[in-house]
């Protein structure tokens, strides 16, 4: 496998310039004579497929949920960074370059974060320009936050549902394009393959979830935009969909999987109520900005949390990182909640969780304005908990979220395999071991808008059209193997459903592989999941069969990915013999319990490729070469 | 506590659907509706039957996959909730649960709870949207839009397509869903070029779908998980006349 990432080369603040400046171009007549292949429909799918059909080419979008609008992107809460410096507090693009490389702690590709910075700030105004309705001031321009591990206010939100409204706009933006017939749209539809030939992705297979025929679609190119596998963990803050398989398939017909280990596990969610819990339900980060986090002082307080003077309360926060205090960001966060924990400190059910009280907030600016910032959260948390947060602290804890890895991308967003390409949380490109807050959006309406059509399209013109159709072998083996991968689980008739093994496997994640790790635990997850792997092979119970609308097997098929991927997750963690953002080694701290990276030897991107089921995964390096920015301890103290 | 659930079953759009009856115990207050429907499924797998087919996603109340009408009410009888944030808490130990899919000719049953709103999917390809291509856009700060205005255009924006206010129509209108993005578009400068087509574009793909015409119940705006007030459809009708009344 050979990692060449293609950067520009030339000053950091030019490469992107000089990249536009020397593409090779498609002319437009000929433009519609290309297929693209876009697989997800959230702000990265979307964004591309709209972005591609306005300039011509044919293209055909894929989701498995019902319609596009509800791609998961659509749950983001916080906000959406951009360099634009409105509230003239210091921003930069290079600032916000720096803060995202930083926030990644080092791990992640300078040209490529420098660029996402670059065009932050075209994002906002495409985005007014679709009537996405940004929160205002009363003299009618954009307001702004701020947002966990930045110092300056460059957040621009919509209430709390920003994801929401972008990507209705992204949405609104594709449907056009349907409307316009620039567009097939296929929802309700599952990819399960990627189609390589001779060396090239010239296509998909998918599965149309309501019939449960398998079918085929060929393309000069095929785009992933399928988000990220932090349900591997069971509980996550994700959708119930959201899954590894589109991106792990494609791992297993030669795309290089880069940095698995590197998960977000997010502060600030409601804590697990019982062993029912279906998912987590995340509380906007941007509580934090008026929320103060704490835990009693004393292990066993058992009085309310208003009983509880303020001289014997713990602003772990605030004492432990004075000059970010609440707003550190959230691998720091995370970790000093499991630590206060860990200590016998935590509150609420099985004492996994700790306090978000916004009462110095509510005192400060009255009720009515922390109402209309954080209005909808409250009312959410109510009906979950059934507590009035206006009243009684909220209980938080963390959960994963986010996962920075992903396939790995060369600067254009293409994959080791030529035309295979992988935008959003799908690749791992922008945000190294942790991701800042309000940075996802940033980058799926980055990637989608404003990179991938300009990288693909001089992709395109240098590789010319496919000639691969959907009668040729590549296309017949693949859906051969993908039926008989369906049989298989058809026929295993165990006694256990998908959903029971699935939390099997969530827990082991979840405690060898989650806020820490350590080698032995490591060793033990791998092997558990290898013991997983095979009882799910001989107890699974898929209900019904696969010629027609089948939830069941759906979820085998994801869970089936995830338990190969599981396995690659840890070895990847176990390899990094260093704790940096999201991936915290418990052999690799320093006395004060923060993270210690180890630049001498892991200052790479890790990425791996797969050689079939009997041979382990070999692990290649991208070495990563800061020019510009000085290897620092990141600190926010 | 303990509870029934009476579901609708249906294999597909073309096969009898009839209810079936299912019990469980041992049900927590904090426990959500469609996790009692995860229980209940599992319970069923355990039996070699085949379980609920149902929509959800986010489970948060925002991708607005989920829709069931809930003994009787789209997303149950709170208002401003979405079915995946009912929680058992609101019922009482041997309550019966009824669930039933939205029913309504423009969302044909997939299976069981599982309905087919692609319907809404054409209604906005026919114009629910602002006419940019990427790039090009002004300057964000350029166009000023008021606080008033700002805040009255994301009321409607909040709309998350569930369809459950067609489900609680009895003439299945999609009036306050045409109505949410037409007025969230109207309600700013963006929006004001393709005011007119909007609107008629718009209706005449939901009267193409099939969608009743709406007489004023209001019932709408009662199972709106998201509270869009029934206003935007007066401002709805107020456009689309006049978008007839001035077409060139």
């Amino acid at each position: 496998m050979k990692l060449d990432a293609r950067i520009p080369s030339g000053p950091l603040a030019q490469k992107w310039s000089s990249f536009k400046g020397s593409m090779k171009l498609v002319n437009p007549a000929n433009k519609r004579k290309y297929r693209i292949i876009v697989v997800g429909t959230g702000l990265a799918g979307a964004s591309a497929a709209a972005s591609l059909a306005e300039l011509g080419y044919q293209v055909d979008a894929f989701c498995f949920q019902d319609s596009p609008r509800r791609a998961h992107s659509i749950a983001a809460q916080g906000g959406i960074n951009a360099a634009k410096n409105y509230p003239n507090d210091g921003d930069s693009v290079w600032r916000l370059f720096y803060d995202t490389v930083k926030g990644g702690d080092f791990r992640a590709r300078e040209a490529n974060v420098h660029r996402l910075a670059e065009v932050s700030t075209a994002i906002i105004d495409q985005c007014v320009a679709q009537g996405v309705p940004f929160a205002r001031e009363y003299g009618g321009l954009l307001d702004n936050r701020s947002f966990g591990g930045a110092q300056v206010s460059r957040t621009f939100y919509a209430r709390g549902q920003t994801g929401q409204q972008l990507l209705l706009g992204a949405y609104s933006a594709l449907e056009r394009q349907v409307g316009l017939g620039k567009v097939k749209m296929h929802a309700r539809t599952e990819m399960l393959d990627v189609v390589v030939d001779n060396g090239r992705a010239v296509g998909i297979v998918v599965r149309d979830l309501t019939t449960g025929v398998i079918s085929t679609h060929a393309g000069d190119a095929v785009v992933l935009g399928t988000g990220g596998y932090s349900n591997v963990f069971f509980l996550s803050t994700n959708a119930k969909g959201c899954n590894v398989t589109a991106t792990w398939r494609a791992h297993k017909r030669g795309a290089g999987f880069a940095n698995p280990c590197y998960t977000q596990i997010h502060p600030t969610c409601i804590p697990a109520s019982g062993d029912h819990q279906s998912k987590l339900t995340l509380m906007s980060e941007s509580l934090r900005n008026d929320g103060r986090v704490w835990v009693p002082q004393t292990k066993g307080d058992v009085r309310r949390p208003d009983q509880i003077p303020e001289a014997e309360r713990d602003y772990y926060l605030e004492r432990r990182y004075p000059s970010f205090g609440n707003l550190a960001p959230r691998d720091i966060s995370s970790r000093a909640a499991k630590l206060v924990c860990d200590s016998g400190l935590g509150v609420g059910p099985g004492g996994r969780g700790v306090y978000l009280d916004l009462a110095d907030a509510i005192k400060r600016l009255g009720h009515k304005t922390i109402e209309e910032r954080y209005g909808n959260l409250l009312a959410m948390y109510g009906k979950i908990t059934d507590e009035n947060s206006y009243e009684v602290p909220m209980r938080i804890y963390p959960a994963p979220h986010y996962t920075m890895g992903g396939l790995w991308v060369d600067y254009s967003l293409m994959s080791t395999v030529p035309g295979l390409f992988v935008i959003g949380e799908a690749n791992f490109s922008d945000h190294g071991a942790n991701r800042l807050g309000a940075s996802a959006l940033m980058q799926g309406l980055a990637d989608g808008y404003f990179v991938l059509p300009p990288t693909l399209s001089d992709w395109l013109a240098q590789a010319g059209p496919s000639s691969a159709s959907t009668g040729t072998a590549a296309f017949t083996t693949t859906v051969q193997q993908v039926n008989e991968h369906t049989n298989k689980m058809l026929a295993v008739k165990g006694h256990r459903s998908p959903e029971l093994l699935h939390r099997e496997l969530g827990n082991i994640m979840w405690n060898k592989c989650g806020m820490g790790r350590t080698a032995a635990g490591l060793q033990e997850a791998m092997r558990e999941i290898k013991d997983l792997r095979g009882r799910f092979w001989q107890e699974l119970r898929v209900t019904g069969d696969g010629a027609c609308m089948n939830t069941q097997l759906e979820h085998a098929g994801r869970l089936a990915d995830f338990l190969e991927f599981a396995e690659l997750m840890c070895r990847d963690a176990l390899e990094r013999e260093e704790s940096c953002g999201g991936h915290f080694r418990e052999e690799y701290q320093t006395e004060e319990g923060e993270a210690q990276r180890n630049d001498k030897d892991f200052c790479h991107a890790a990425v791996w490729e797969h050689r079939g089921a009997n041979q382990p995964a070999l692990r290649h390096r991208e070495e990563l070469t800061f020019d510009n920015v000085h290897l620092a301890t990141r600190s926010y103290k | 506590m303990k509870l029934t659930l009476k579901v609708w079953r249906q294999k597909n759009a073309t096969a009898a659907g009839r209810f079936e009856s299912y019990e469980a115990n041992d049900v927590s207050p904090d426990m959500s509706l469609l996790e009692l429907l995860d229980v209940v499924n599992e319970q069923l797998v355990n039996k070699g039957e085949e379980p609920v087919a149902f929509d959800h996603d986010c489970r948060e109340g925002i991708c607005g996959a989920c829709s069931m009408v809930i003994n009787g009410h789209a997303h149950g009888s709170d208002r401003g909730t979405t079915t995946c944030q009912v929680h058992m808490r609101r019922f009482t130990n041997g309550d019966t649960v009824v669930l039933e899919p939205w029913r309504a000719k423009p969302f044909p049953l997939v299976r069981d709870l599982m309905v087919d709103r692609s319907s809404f999917d054409r209604i906005i390809a026919s114009g629910g949207f602002v006419s940019v291509n990427t790039g090009g856009a002004p300057d964000a700060n350029a166009l000023p839009i008021g606080k008033v205005d700002a805040d009255h255009a994301f009321d409607a924006a909040a709309c998350i397509g569930c369809g459950a206010c067609v489900a609680a129509c009895k003439n299945a209108s999609a009036m306050l869903f045409v109505a949410a993005k037409v007025g969230h578009l109207a309600s700013l400068p963006q929006g004001q070029p393709e005011r007119d087509a909007r609107a008629v574009n718009m209706i005449m793909t939901m009267d193409r779908e099939g969608f009743g015409a709406c007489t004023n119940t209001y019932d709408c705006e009662a199972a709106c998980p998201k509270e869009i007030s029934v206003d935007f459809i007066g401002a709805l009708n107020r456009d689309y006349r006049k978008a007839l009344s001035s077409t060139r």
